[in-house]
C-alpha cells in the first residue's frame, strides 16, 4: 500500500519529459557497488488490517489501572476540544512557520503560547517550546553558563532524577562541573546547597514542588546566587504555578519545566513539552524559536519568527543551541488547554489536585505501618514510608487493579520503602478509599 | 565608499586614529552585506583585546557576524548608543556607526592594515 | 485578527470542571503561594473553538495544498496514523508503568512498537541496533556525536574536531559544536558538487572525531565517491555520520549500514510520513554499527527468549538518557505504522517517485531558470533565481509570488553556497496534475519577471498579511502580549 497518486501512463509521459527511458535510469548516480546488500521488509498491509494490527497491541498495555503514579508526568483531564482543535490540519500538516505570510495562525498561536508561559512562571520572555523538560533545563544552564562566563553548576537532589540524568549526559563531553546535593523526601539540604554556591558558579537548579511533592520558597537561595553573580534556574509544575509562589516572584533567572500536565496525553513518555522563560536581558541567549509581532507592508499587525540570529541555520556552530523542529504541536495543545480552562479553570483544578492529595494523605495516615512524610506542604504529589520494599506493595497493588505510585528507591539508594504518591482531578473520593483499603489490605496481609 | 582617514581589515573592520585613541568600527561594505542591523553586543570596558580575536558581534535579521579586533589595545570607550540605535551603523558607519575605542593600543599593529585604496582593491578581487 | 487576551470576557469559562468530591485542604501559607492574580483568558469554548479556527484559516499545511519546501519532505501524512496514534492503549500509557512490574510486563504493546520498529530501520539503513530516544533531527545529530565522543575516549583516542561540507545543514555544525567539539567546513566542488576529496584529505589527520555526511546532499545530489571518502576517513579513525534528512530518496537504493557508515539518523517526521506540526514534533532515532551499539543511550527494549519484551538498563558504557523515556513516542508509533503499511515494495516506490517527481520538476523549469546542476538531481532539484536577479527580481520575490498561485513556496537561500537558490522536494505523493500546475505557476514567474517585475516585487497579495517587517520585530521585541 502506498500513498502515491501518480499511474503508470503518468509515469511514462514524465520519463519522457526527463529524457531516460526507465526509473533506473534516475538512479544511474548510485553505482552499482552501493546497492543495498539486503532490504527484507514485511509486504505491505491494507488500512483495516493495519489498524487491527495496532489495536492489539495498544491492548497489551494495561491502561486499565487506577493510577497513582506521578513522578514529574500526570494523567490530568483533558478537555475534548483540545483533540478536536489541535487536530486541524491547517496546523499538523504545516511545517515551521519560515513563510510568514502563510503561517499567521501558528505564528500567532506561538506569540500567544509565550504569553502564557510568561503569565503562568511571571517572567518576562518565553520561547516556542524545547523537546521536553530536561532538555529544557540543559539549555537553561547552557544559559546561564554563556551568560556568566562560568562554568560551575549546582544542581539540587530534588530535581527530577530523569532530568539530573539527561543534563549530565548531555555535558558529559564539555568542561562543566556539576555539583549535587543529596536531597531526601524529608527536607532540602539548603545548608549544602548554600555551600557550595561560589563566585565561579554559573547556575544552581532547583525544582518546585520537588520530585518528592514538597512546595518551598527558594527566594532565600535565590539571593545567596545573586550575590556570588550566579544565575537561579527554577524547573516548576505549570499547573501548580497557578496557585504556588512563582519563580518570577521568586527572583529566577530562568524558569522551565515539563509542560505535559497541560493538555498533552502521558502518551508512554512523549512528545511532551518544554518550556522556557526567563529575565529579558537573557533573550539573546535563549535557544530555540521565537515569535515576535511588527507590521506588514501596508502597516497591519502581523507576526513573524525573530532574533533567528541565534539560530543553528543561521549562526551554526556558533549558534545558542542546535535544535531545529521543536514540540510546536504540544505548545499549541498546550495554549489550547490554558485557553479554554483560563484563569478562574486552571486554578480550580491546581486546588483539586492539591486537596486530592491532602485527602489521600489523610486516608493513608489512618493506616498504621504507613508513615505519610510531613516535611513541608506539598502539592499533587507526596511521600509515604512503607514497612517493606515499595516495590513488593507495588506488585500487590496492581493485582488489586491500582498502579500505586513510583518506587523513589529507583532513582534514590536507600529509599526502597518510599512510595510517591500523585493524585490529579481524575481519581475520585472512592477511588481514593479503595486505594487506601487496598494499600491496608496488602501491608496487614 | 571607503574613507580616506581609515585603515582596513581584510575582515572588514576599520580604524582611525583620533589623538592617543584608535576608533573602531565596521565598513560600509559589511554594513551592506548584512543588511538592517538588530543588535550589536558591545566590547566589554577596559577590557584588553587581542590583534584578530573575536571582540563584539553583530547581528541582522538573516545573518550574524563577529568583528575582530583589527590591533590589539584596551577598550577605554564603547559607543553605548547603538545599543538602543543599532541602525547608526547602517547609516553612518564611519561617523555615528563606530563601535568602540581603543587605548595603549599596539601601534605597530598599524602597518598590516589596509589602506583605503589596498581595501578598494581588496573588495574589488573578492568580488 | 484580535489576540486571544483582546476576547477575554471577565466571568466566562470555557471547560467543564467536574466539582471537587473531597473537603478542601487548608490554604497554602502565604509564604509558599502565589500573591499576583493569575491572568489567562476568560471565554467559553466556542469562543475558544473560533478564535482557532480562525487562526488555523491563516495557515497553510500538507493538506491545503502543494508544499515542495527542499529538505522538508512535506508528503501527506495519512489518517489512519492519527487514529491510531490516539488509541487509549498508547495515548495513556503512563511512561513510569514499566518500573512497576518485571520491567515491561504492563507494557508489552508498547514495548513491541519499539523494538519492532528498531528492527525495520535497522533493515531499511543497513545498521546494527537503533535506539528510538531522540526527540528530533538535530537531537539525533547530538545523540551521534555524544556517541563519537564516548567510542573515542573508550579507544584512548585524543580527538577535537569534526568535519563538515560547506552545503550541509546549519544543525550539523550546531549539534558537533554542542556536543564539545570544533567544527572545520570543507569545501564542496562547484562542478560535481560533492565534498571536494582535496580539500577533505587536507582538512582530515589524527584529530578528526567524524565526518558528517547528508547523501543525497543538499544540492539534491548522490554524492557516489562516498567509498574513496570513508577509505580517506577510515585511515584515521574518524567515525562516519549520515544525516538521514534525504533518506527518502533513496529507500531501498542505498543503504549508509552497507557503505562503511558508522551513524547514521533518520528523520521520522521526513521520511515516515508523521506530521510535522508547524514545527515539531519530530522523531530522530539514531543507528549505529555492531561496535557502537553499547554506547546508545538507555534504556534499550530487549526481547526474551519466551518473546516478551524487556526494557535493560545495565550498559555502563552507554552515554545515557538523551530522552526522558523512549522519545517521541507516539511519532515512533506512526512510523511504524507507516512502514508495516508501505512493506519493502511501498517504501521502494516512495523513492522512485520521489525522485521521478523532482526530476520531472528539473527538466520542466531549467529553460527559464538556472539550474546549477541540469542533469539530473535525487528527490529535490535545486534552481537559482540568478537570471531573474537582472530585472530585480530575487528568490524572495519568486518565493512570495508563488503564494499568490495557491502554493506553498520551496525553500530559498539554502544552501547556502548556491546564489539565489530555490530548493523544490515535491515528495512521492503529489500527482502530475499538481506538479504541473506549479510548473505553469513557475513559468508564468519568470515571465512576469521580464514583463512585470515590479507586481512579483508587491507579493504576495492574497495572504491575511503582507510581507513583513522582520528588522522591526527582531529590534522591538514584542515577544509576548
Amino acid at each position: 500500500m502506498t500513498y502515491i497518486a501518480n499511474t503508470d501512463k503518468q509515469r511514462a509521459e514524465m520519463l519522457e519529459r526527463c529524457g531516460v527511458s526507465s526509473m533506473e535510469d534516475l538512479f544511474r548516480a548510485i553505482p552499482a557497488s552501493l546497492k543495498p546488500k539486503s532490504f527484507d521488509l514485511p509486504e505491505g498491509m491494507a488500512e483495516l488490517e493495519v489498524f487491527a494490527h495496532f489495536e492489539k497491541l495498544a491492548g497489551r498495555n494495561h491502561t486499565d489501572l487506577v493510577t497513582f503514579l506521578g513522578a514529574g508526568f500526570y494523567d490530568h483531564f483533558i478537555p475534548a476540544a483540545v483533540d478536536a482543535i489541535a487536530g486541524r490540519s491547517e496546523f499538523y500538516t504545516a511545517y515551521t512557520p519560515y513563510q510568514a505570510e502563510l503561517s499567521q495562525g501558528t505564528l500567532q498561536a506561538i506569540y500567544e503560547y509565550q504569553t502564557y508561559i510568561c503569565r503562568l512562571t511571571e517572567m518576562d520572555v518565553s520561547n516556542a517550546s524545547v523537546y521536553d523538560g530536561g532538555t529544557a533545563l540543559y539549555e537553561a544552564c547552557q544559559m546561564a553558563i554563556a551568560a556568566t562566563g562560568r562554568r560551575k553548576v549546582v544542581v539540587d537532589g530534588g530535581v527530577n532524577p530523569i532530568h539530573r540524568k539527561m543534563v549530565h549526559s548531555f555535558a558529559k563531553n564539555l568542561a562543566i562541573d556539576f555539583s549535587e546535593t543529596e536531597v531526601g523526601p524529608r527536607r532540602m539540604e539548603r545548608k549544602k546547597l548554600s555551600d557550595l554556591i561560589d563566585r565561579s558558579t554559573a547556575a544552581v537548579v532547583l525544582q518546585n514542588p520537588n520530585f518528592f511533592g514538597v512546595i518551598d520558597d527558594q527566594s532565600d537561595i535565590v539571593k545567596l546566587c545573586h550575590e556570588k553573580g550566579a544565575l537561579a534556574i527554577q524547573s516548576v509544575n505549570p499547573i501548580a504555578c497557578a496557585i504556588i509562589k512563582t519563580p518570577g516572584e521568586m527572583g529566577f533567572d530562568i524558569a522551565t519545566g515539563e509542560g505535559q500536565p497541560l493538555g498533552l496525553p502521558v502518551s508512554f513518555g512523549g512528545p511532551y513539552l518544554g518550556f522556557m522563560a526567563a529575565r529579558r536581558s537573557l533573550v539573546r541567549k535563549m535557544p530555540g524559536r521565537i515569535a515576535g509581532r511588527t507590521v506588514d507592508v501596508h502597516g497591519q499587525e502581523g507576526f513573524v519568527l525573530t532574533l533567528q540570529a541565534r539560530e543553528q541555520h543561521i549562526r551554526r556552530e556558533k549558534a545558542t543551541s542546535n535544535i531545529c523542529t521543536n514540540q510546536a504541536l504540544c505548545a499549541l495543545r498546550a495554549h489550547i488547554y490554558l485557553s479554554l480552562l483560563g484563569t478562574e479553570g486552571l486554578k480550580q483544578v491546581a486546588r483539586i489536585c492539591r486537596d486530592k492529595a491532602h485527602y489521600a494523605k489523610q486516608r493513608l495516615k489512618r493506616i498504621s505501618g504507613i508513615e505519610v512524610i510531613e516535611s513541608g506542604p506539598t502539592f499533587n504529589e507526596f511521600t509515604i514510608r512503607l514497612p517493606f520494599g515499595a516495590s513488593e506493595c507495588i506488585d500487590l497493588m496492581i493485582e488489586k487493579g491500582f498502579a500505586a505510585g513510583f518506587p523513589l528507591g529507583r532513582y534514590y539508594p536507600g529509599l526502597d520503602n518510599y512510595l510517591l504518591v500523585a493524585l490529579t482531578e481524575k481519581r475520585t473520593k472512592y477511588e481514593i478509599g479503595w486505594f487506601a483499603e487496598a494499600l491496608e489490605s496488602v501491608i496487614c496481609r | 565608499m571607503v574613507s580616506e582617514e581609515c585603515l582596513y581589515t581584510k575582515t572588514h573592520e576599520w580604524v582611525r586614529i583620533e589623538g592617543e585613541l584608535a576608533v573602531v568600527g565596521i565598513t560600509d561594505h559589511a554594513q551592506r552585506a548584512l543588511g538592517d542591523i538588530t543588535f550589536i553586543e558591545l566590547p566589554q570596558l577596559h577590557v584588553e583585546v587581542e590583534r584578530g580575536k573575536e571582540c563584539a558581534t553583530i547581528e541582522s535579521v538573516k545573518a550574524a557576524s563577529d568583528i575582530y579586533a583589527p590591533i590589539s589595545g584596551e577598550v577605554f570607550e564603547v559607543n553605548a548608543s547603538l545599543e538602543g540605535a543599532p541602525e547608526k551603523i547602517n547609516h553612518d558607519p564611519y561617523g555615528e556607526g563606530w563601535i568602540f575605542k581603543l587605548k595603549d593600543y599596539n601601534r605597530n599593529h598599524l602597518s598590516s592594515l589596509l589602506n583605503a585604496s589596498a581595501y578598494e582593491a581588496f573588495l574589488e578581487s573578492e568580488a | 485578527m484580535s489576540i486571544i487576551f483582546e476576547k477575554t470576557v471577565a466571568g466566562r469559562r470555557g471547560a467543564r470542571l467536574s466539582k471537587s468530591d473531597v473537603p478542601p485542604a487548608e490554604p497554602i501559607e502565604a509564604r509558599y503561594s502565589r500573591s499576583s492574580a493569575l491572568q489567562l483568558c476568560e471565554l467559553s469554548e466556542l469562543d475558544v473553538v473560533r478564535h482557532f479556527t480562525e487562526l488555523s484559516r491563516r495557515n497553510f499545511g500538507v493538506d491545503t495544498n502543494f508544499y515542495p519546501l527542499g529538505s522538508c519532505t512535506m508528503k501527506y501524512n495519512p489518517k489512519v496514523f492519527e487514529k491510531i496514534a490516539h488509541l487509549k492503549g498508547f495515548f495513556s500509557l503512563h511512561p513510569l508503568l514499566p518500573q512497576l512490574r518485571g520491567a515491561g510486563l504492563l507494557t508489552q504493546g508498547a514495548l513491541a512498537v519499539i523494538y519492532e520498529l528498531e528492527k525495520l530501520l535497522c533493515e531499511i539503513t543497513g545498521m546494527d541496533a537503533f535506539t528510538l530516544h531522540p526527540m528530533a533531527g538535530a537531537q539525533g545529530e547530538l545523540t551521534g556525536m555524544l556517541i563519537v565522543a564516548a567510542y573515542h575516549k573508550y579507544k584512548n583516542n585524543r580527538k577535537t574536531e569534526v568535519l563538515i561540507p560547506d552545503e550541509a545543514h546549519g544543525t550539523n555544525p550546531s549539534s558537533a559544536a554542542t556536543a564539545g567539539y570544533h567544527v572545520r567546513e570543507v569545501a564542496t566542488n562547484r562542478k560535481t558538487g560533492f565534498i571536494d576529496l582535496q580539500a577533505l584529505e587536507s582538512a582530515m589527520g589524527e584529530h578528526t572525531a567524524a565526518l558528517m555526511l547528508t547523501n543525497p546532499n543538499t544540492l539534491g545530489i548522490f554524492v557516489s565517491n562516498i567509498e574513496e571518502i570513508a577509505k580517506l576517513a577510515k585511515k584515521h579513525d574518524c567515525l562516519l555520520y549520515y544525516d538521514g534528512a534525504n533518506l527518502n530518496a533513496v529507500l531501498g537504493r542505498f543503504r549508509p549500514g552497507d557503505v562503511f557508515f558508522d551513524i547514521v539518523h533518520v528523520n521520522l517526521h521526513k521520511t515516515f510520513a508523521t506530521p510535522h506540526g508547524g514545527g515539531g514534533p519530530g522523531a530522530g532515532p539514531v543507528g549505529v554499527r555492531k561496535n557502537l551499539e553499547r554506547f546508545l543511550p538507555i534504556s534499550r527494549v530487549v526481547k526474551r527468549d519466551d518473546n516478551t519484551y524487556k526494557l535493560e538498563y545495565d550498559y555502563p558504557d552507554s552515554i545515557g538518557y538523551v530522552a526522558p523515556f523512549y522519545g517521541n513516542f507516539l511519532v515512533c508509533l506512526r512510523a511504524y505504522a507507516y512502514i508495516l503499511t508501505l512493506g519493502a515494495q511501498g517504501l521502494r516506490r516512495v523513492s522512485d517517485n520521489a525522485v521521478l517527481n523532482a526530476n520531472y520538476i528539473l527538466h520542466s523549469l531549467k529553460d527559464l531558470f538556472h539550474a546549477p546542476y541540469p542533469d539530473g538531481c535525487m528527490h529535490e532539484c535545486v534552481l537559482s533565481a540568478q537570471k531573474q536577479t537582472e530585472r530585480e527580481i530575487r528568490a524572495i520575490d519568486i518565493a512570495k509570488a508563488l503564494i499568490d498561485e495557491g502554493f506553498h513556496p520551496p525553500t530559498a537561500y539554502f544552501p547556502l553556497i548556491v546564489k539565489e537558490a530555490l530548493m523544490i522536494e515535491p515528495t512521492e505523493t503529489e500527482s502530475k496534475e499538481t506538479l504541473d500546475a506549479f510548473i505553469a505557476a513557475m513559468r508564468k514567474i519568470a515571465e512576469k519577471a521580464e514583463t512585470n517585475p515590479a507586481e512579483l516585487r508587491a507579493a504576495p497579495r492574497t495572504t491575511p498579511v503582507g510581507r513583513l517587517d522582520e528588522t522591526k520585530a527582531a529590534r522591538e521585541m514584542d515577544i509576548r502580549y
